[in-house]
């Protein structure tokens, strides 16, 4: 079973592969230690659940995987390496999605924010109106183009905030928390919209049935490692090294 | 409540509604300066105003009276120009003896306050009507294209989207101060003003913070999506023939205005 | 729950003459272009969005209200607050941001005098709240929120005299009248301001000393702020009971700098017979001035000998 030691090899390194981690490791100018060496790959259309309890180091994983921290070791996204230098090629690449949609959804209107990513990749206007009705139609919230954002509800300004990033066009989504906050309903739309997306992802959440719905390979963290990165189903029915990692069963 | 009552559009398909932003600003101005620049006592012409306004509530399908019932706000600061009531020029129209005080009341001095009142209650209603078929991102829009520094427009544009964040948050801790409060009403009360001071003070200073902290976490919003310090924005608007028309409508009308203001 | 935004500061339209508008507007402009190309210098690119945050945090904030005294409340202005935690030049911009809002969107205040009412709530507020700031900036934690105290009353009363004397010039009020009245109205206005900005300036230290730490936008501005600030207050000190007392001193110089012209001053001469019951011209405007007066040298006398004393250390 899980261990930290030999994780399960289930998707073996690849050149296909469209987000690489290698020996990760981060501490934070106070001194805490958030990341102790983590090594990862995701393979295109992989869809990949994070799961692990709060410190764990998630958050700081996911805020690497573009650029806004800076640690010691590799990031690779479709091959290419993250550095100071590309950061902002790199970061047209990687969507990434903040937990609190009113931290991601920062400007007045639903267009001006789907449009911030690719007016700031510098990209025509005509490409950036393409882009931002494309990006709507996929989240199924085109109706809501000229809308406020401050109007909209908890379950709305999730998916916007998905469609402010597909709007860039990434090869890789990274989801912070995407269920929580939302009611049956809300959820449920989001779960759908998740499985319909046809691109890879990474997804960090404490919402477990969500795993184990979605979510065929699951990795978790604890204390800035990887403890696991296996077959969801089995890492779920392993109660034991749930609960010693904070978890619990769906 | 819910900060949403804090929105002063009222979503329409009106010729006003359909106005170009910059025009609706720049227009909105001239009315208010040509208002202000009214002499006093300029009754026909404050009436023309007044008239022109009602018949742009109309036209904008909010209803006759709609900036009307809203204009009482700058009402109170009336008080502010009270004074020049009791003005020794002119000829007294009315003597009041309260206590030891005469207060006579001047004709000129009637007239003064009454146009002071006046043509603030009528700049009121023209910005409420330029708000109510406008919406304010359009209107912050409108400023950056008529040049106001970017990093005001910015700043406002911000403050307009956290504005219901951050009042929902305020909300949130007054509802918990009160629900806090009315179990110790008694005893508590007697900690007088430096106690209830201290309280506002504390909740101010967790608001700052968790503004603060929020900040951050917007910039970091920001340059995942590849903000390098400048902020790019679509420009929405076009001007068409009949924003043309609508400005030299109301350039005539102003003009009207001051004449029949001057007889 | 009433949502109120209205501090007695706003000036809607209609009260300032265009005259005394425009040269509000153009006091305020040279003001904002420079605060806009020093901010535009220092600041780092994080800086829009924290002043954007500001921005909505002090207009939420003046929601924050407590009972002071019989029936009225107190609440935060927040211009000194602004100045102390964000540094003045930003301060500046950020109130200028949240005075444009209110008279945009909720006709809190009006737009051709908004040039004045940035003036008078948050060009002037802040630097008086960051001059005195800055004077104790080296000093410990119990100076600092004392001065920052001072400050933050003598900033509302700055701006009131400013509004009174705008007022005035516009030839909408007589000086003997609206100094006093607005002075005394705003004593427990600024009281109210100084309670809650020290509160809030004590928790924010214990919580996040950081933020005001050495690297902060709060520690790294000039020594001049001290002399402009005040300055400011002096003004305030001399010119509130010169104004009530002598109003005739005052029009005298409006006259010879065109402000008003003869016709119109004598309007305002020696009035027979009058005064007004609530604001009063006699006893409780002169009281008002007085107690005034010795509020602000008081204060004065503390922040220029902390000053002092820095200086000699």
């Amino acid at each position: 079973m899980p261990i930290s030691s030999s994780p399960i090899p289930v998707l073996p390194d690849s050149n296909g592969s469209v987000l690489s981690v290698k020996d990760l490791l981060f501490d934070y100018p106070d001194g805490h230690v958030a990341l102790r060496g983590v090594s990862f790959t995701l393979k295109a259309n992989d869809k990949v659940a994070l799961v692990g309890p709060n410190g764990a180091g998630k958050s700081t994983l996911m805020l690497h995987l573009n650029g806004i921290l800076q640690g010691k070791g590799l990031i690779e996204i479709s091959g290419v390496r993250l550095t100071r230098n590309n950061l902002p090629a790199i970061r047209s690449m990687v969507g990434l999605v903040f937990q609190n949609p009113d931290d991601q959804l920062f400007s007045p209107t639903v267009f001006e924010d789907v449009a911030f990513g690719p007016l700031h990749m510098g990209l025509p206007e005509a490409e950036v109106r393409a882009r931002v009705d494309a990006a709507l139609e996929a989240v199924n919230m085109s109706a809501y183009r000229e809308r406020l954002s401050h109007h909209l509800s908890v379950g709305e300004k999730k998916r916007i905030a998905i469609a402010t990033v597909l709007s860039m066009k990434p090869q890789i989504l990274i989801l912070d928390e995407p269920s929580a906050g939302l009611d049956p309903r809300a959820r449920r739309l989001l779960i759908n919209l998740l499985r319909d997306l046809p691109i890879s992802m990474l997804v960090s959440t404490h919402d477990m049935a969500l795993v184990k719905e979605l979510f065929t390979r699951t990795i978790v963290m604890d204390d800035g490692k990887i403890v696991a990165d296996g077959i969801t189903a089995k890492i779920m029915n392993d109660e034991k090294f749930l609960h010693e990692h904070g978890l619990e069963k769906p | 409540m819910h900060s949403d009552a804090f929105d002063r559009y009222h979503h329409g398909h009106s010729l006003i509604h359909h106005i170009d932003p910059r025009v609706k600003v720049i227009l909105t101005l001239a009315l208010i300066v040509s208002n202000v620049m009214l002499p006093d006592g300029a009754w026909p012409a404050f009436t023309l105003m007044w008239l022109v306004l009602l018949i742009l509530n109309r036209v904008s399908g909010l209803g006759f009276w709609f900036t009307f019932a809203r204009s009482f706000i700058a009402l109170p600061f009336a008080l502010a120009a009270i004074t020049v009531l009791f003005s020794p020029q002119g000829n007294s129209v009315l003597s009041i003896k309260i206590l030891m005080w005469n207060l006579m009341i001047s004709d000129y001095g009637l007239i003064h306050f009454a146009s002071i009142v006046v043509r603030s209650w009528l700049s009121v209603q023209i910005a409420i009507l330029l708000v109510a078929t406008t919406q304010f991102p359009d209107i912050v829009h409108a400023f950056k294209h008529l040049h106001v520094p970017a990093i005001l427009t910015t700043i406002i544009a911000f403050l307009y989207r956290y504005l219901f964040v951050l009042v929902d948050e305020v909300l949130r801790l007054l509802r918990a101060r009160e629900a806090r409060s009315a179990a110790a009403s008694g005893s508590r009360s007697a900690g007088g003003v430096l106690w209830h001071a201290k309280v506002a003070g504390n909740m101010a200073g967790q608001l700052f913070l968790r503004s603060y902290e929020r900040s951050d976490r917007i910039y970091n919003a920001m340059l995942a999506r590849g903000y390098q310090g400048q902020m790019h924005t679509l420009n929405p608007h076009h001007y068409h023939l009949s924003d043309w028309l609508t400005l030299g409508a109301s350039s005539i009308l102003i003009i009207i205005l001051q004449w029949i203001g001057r007889l | 729950m009433l949502f109120s935004p209205a501090p007695p500061m706003h000036i809607p339209d209609g009260f300032l003459s265009l005259y005394v508008s425009a040269i509000c507007w153009l006091v305020t402009i040279l003001v904002l272009s420079l605060a806009i190309s020093k901010t535009n210098q220092s600041l780092g690119e994080r800086q829009v969005p924290l002043m954007g945050v500001m921005a909505a945090f002090i207009f939420a904030a003046q929601m924050i209200n407590f009972p002071v005294l019989g029936g009225t409340s107190g609440h935060l202005l927040g211009g000194a607050l602004a100045a102390i935690t964000l540094g003045p030049w930003a301060g500046m911009i950020v109130m200028t941001a949240v005075i444009a809002v209110q008279a945009l969107l909720f006709q809190d205040g009006g737009l051709t005098v908004m040039g004045a009412n940035i003036l008078n709530m948050g060009l002037i507020p802040v630097i008086v709240g960051y001059g005195f700031y800055r004077a104790v900036l080296n000093r410990n934690r119990i100076a600092k929120l004392a001065v920052t105290g001072v400050a933050a009353w003598l900033s509302v009363m700055a701006g009131a005299l400013f509004t009174a004397l705008q007022i005035w010039l516009s030839g909408h009020a007589q000086l003997d009248v609206i100094v006093p009245a607005m002075l005394f109205v705003h004593i427990f206005i600024g009281i109210g301001e100084a309670m809650i900005t020290v509160a809030a300036l004590s928790f924010i230290m214990r919580t996040r000393p950081d933020l005001l730490g050495e690297e902060s936008e709060s520690a790294k501005a000039g020594g001049g702020w001290v002399l402009i600030g005040l300055a400011i207050a002096l003004v305030v000190i001399l010119l509130s009971p010169f104004a009530s007392s002598d109003p005739d001193g005052l029009e005298r110089v409006a006259i010879n700098l065109g402000f008003i012209n003869t016709s119109n001053a004598a309007v305002y001469n020696i009035l027979p017979d009058y005064s007004i019951p609530l604001l009063g011209q006699t006893s409780s405007s002169t009281i008002a001035a007085g107690v005034i007066g010795v509020m602000v040298v008081v204060g004065l006398a503390y922040a220029a000998g902390r000053f002092l004393q820095k200086k000699k250390v």
